[in-house]
């Protein structure tokens, strides 16, 4: 058959370019663009080559927020990766209650960032909050404003209470997926409930696991509403991760060059931890023997 | 290995079972001799599987017993009863290699690895996939798949019991033969009892000693392949085996005699006071086609199968089919039928009348 050329094709294509322009290119040129150039006022700019770079790779103050935002990830994601797949195990698997439980899990995935950072916030006030002053009145020393474990204690438990349910939905949907042949193969085979785990339902819930840390470590990496609103990044610089800190520079100091240098180094780290990711959860897919 | 023996058994699948028909498996009482291969043979839904389930405990029965050896396992989990079974489509373990697929069961239960090595290389051996060992289960094809949980099912020595729930279904033709003849082989070198669900008959009467036919949640006959064939005691296990299955024509039954529509079939036993609805079943196998004998028929289609040509008919308004050999002639002017009168069968309300010797 012969191939019909016609470049007025391009013309359908042209609504997704503007689109993706509008959304996209242009911002992230807006911020190249301050990246390399310094400014006193009054819309003048004057080029600055590369300096805001090599400013930024050489403060205390990324490298030391970059350090938080790795172990605050690393954290989120060692707890609610276990614990959603424990919970996604223990969830009915029928009827009534599971329907019950779904519902109840999705709830928190509905209430808006900022809700979450006041709620808890709130919650964990020592003078009115339930959490705050029962641990008070339990002679348990907690002050999240105060002391630094208490305020990272606080953040990360307000964010496995957020998201666990993400990652206990996906494994759960991992794990209705499994047939039933699998549990009697398994039963007949005499596998002990830990192979039966091992071997068949980790297998299967690969896939959606991979997904699940994928978002988790996306959405955590870029975490910025809860813990602004519950310890505003402190006490001190304690619990002030990437997005804050870009923040406080931007718009606090009005720094714009380095902040802007800051975003799409930034926004690289996070492009290629992602596509470590998703390399990884390919290749995993492949792999077969030999 | 063990005599299993189900007594007063019955399964229902509702919280609640009112009448009869709630029951998937209708009450049944059966020893499965220690040693012995059967079938379980039946069209889709009719309780085969759930009969298998029962016996390997993945299910609990509504009501009855269960035994292996006369020890009442009811309530004992698949785990304690020690038996393998092979399901309709292959489970592997993705993650693992074949050789650790075949030796997972016999690992469970701690054996030690020279002796795991062993009977995983001899029945690599049986399956035919030693060259495959070291590969990822993951990845293979259904059919290599489904050997491998085969393999699974038969590397432990020591079952009770083997229980394969239409275990070839996936697999390719020519290979399905060299399997069932690798089980066949298996259970005459170990004499394992074998229980082998299916709903294909040639499946079923090659593999077994006594096929258990199966129909509406109900054991309609228990046989040898040739019992099943030649005095079917219910209507269904005359039409479901044989290819075309038995043919029924709605009769008037007394002594001898058969009568439709006014003509008569003389009967090879003698049969008094049948209520219900009578019927006469002859195999095609029993019937030949004359020009001056027997009863008028109208032959619609004759189908050359090969090794014997089958013959559609219309007899007294009631389709019937007639085999007869190759080397027969069948030609226009024969428009009669015979039957062979010690191949008919009697059934009232569908089960077999043994009737009288004539």
């Amino acid at each position: 058959m012969e191939k019909t050329v016609n470049q007025k094709a391009w013309f359908l294509v042209i609504p997704m370019l503007i689109l993706v322009a509008f959304s996209a290119v242009i911002p992230l040129m807006t911020v190249v663009n301050y990246s390399v150039q310094d400014t006193f006022g009054n819309n003048q700019f004057f080029w600055a080559g590369l300096e805001w770079f090599d400013e930024m790779l050489h403060s205390d103050r990324m490298w030391d927020a970059l350090g938080r935002q790795i172990i605050f990830s690393a954290i989120i994601l060692a707890i609610e990766v276990p614990l959603g797949i424990f919970v996604a195990l223990n969830m009915p698997k029928k009827g009534f209650w599971s329907s019950l439980c779904l519902v109840l899990m999705a709830l928190p995935l509905l209430v808006p960032w900022n809700v979450v950072g006041t709620i808890w916030q709130i919650f964990g006030r020592v003078d009115i909050g339930l959490l705050g002053h029962t641990l008070e009145a339990m002679g348990i020393d907690y002050n999240y404003t105060s002391d630094v474990l208490d305020a990272w204690v606080t953040v990360i438990v307000m964010d496995v209470w957020h998201w666990t349910s993400l990652v206990a939905l996906l494994a759960y949907a991992g794990l209705q997926s499994i047939p039933d042949a699998y549990y009697q193969a398994a039963k007949i085979d005499q596998a002990s409930r830990w192979k039966v785990f091992r071997y068949i339902e980790l297998p299967k819930m690969q896939g959606v696991l991979m997904i699940a840390i994928l978002l988790r470590f996306m959405d955590s990496f870029m975490i910025y509403t809860e813990p602004f609103v519950v310890t505003g990044g402190g006490p001190g610089n304690a619990t002030t991760f990437l997005s804050i800190d870009l923040v406080k520079m931007a718009i606090g100091q009005f720094d714009l060059g380095p902040a802007a240098a800051f975003s799409i180094m930034y926004f690289l780290v996070i492009l290629l931890i992602s596509w470590v990711f998703y390399t990884v959860m390919t290749n995993l897919d492949k792999r077969e023997g030999k | 290995m063990a005599k299993i023996t189900l007594s007063n058994l019955a399964h229902s699948y509702l919280p609640n079972p009112a009448s009869e028909d709630d029951f998937a498996l209708k009450e049944l009482n059966h020893d499965w001799q220690d040693g012995a291969a059967y079938a379980l043979l039946g069209s889709s839904g009719c309780g085969k599987s759930t009969l298998l389930n029962i016996i390997s405990g993945l299910l609990r029965p509504s009501q009855g017993r269960i035994l292996f050896d006369g020890q009442d396992v009811t309530d004992a989990p698949t785990a304690e009863r020690n038996i393998a079974q092979v399901f309709q489509f292959p489970v592997v373990y993705d993650t693992m290699t074949v050789r650790d697929n075949l030796a997972f069961p016999l690992r469970n239960r701690g054996r030690d690895e020279g002796y795991v090595a062993e009977r995983v290389q001899e029945i690599a051996h049986m399956i035919g996939m030693e060259h495959m060992l070291d590969r990822k289960a993951r990845g293979l094809t259904a059919d290599a798949k489904q050997k491998i949980s085969l393999g699974r099912g038969m590397v432990r020595k020591d079952v009770n019991a083997l229980l394969f729930d239409e275990p070839l279904t996936v697999i390719d033709p020519h290979m399905k033969w060299e399997l069932r003849t690798q089980l066949k082989k298996l259970h005459h070198d170990f004499g394992h009892t074998m229980i082998y669900v299916t709903h294909d008959q040639t499946e079923a009467l090659t593999f077994a000693d006594k096929v258990v036919v199966m129909y509406d949640g109900r054991v309609v006959q228990i046989g040898t392949p040739e019992e099943l064939f030649e005095r079917p005691e219910h209507t269904f296990v005359g039409y479901f085996i044989g290819s075309p299955g038995m043919n029924l024509i709605p009769a008037t039954v007394d002594g001898t005699t058969a009568r439709i529509e006014g003509a008569e079939i003389p009967l090879g036993r003698g049969y008094k006071g049948l209520s219900g609805k009578v019927e006469i079943g002859v195999r095609p196998e029993f019937a030949r086609l004359s020009q001056s004998e027997g009863l008028p028929v109208t032959v619609r289609r004759i189908e050359d199968v090969g090794r014997h040509k089958i013959i559609r008919a219309e007899f007294f308004g009631r389709d019937i089919n007639i085999i007869a050999r190759e080397e027969d002639a069948v030609s226009a002017d024969m428009n009669r039928v015979i039957f062979d009168a010690d191949h008919i069968n009697v059934y009232a309300d569908d089960w077999r009348v043994a009737g009288e010797a004539a």
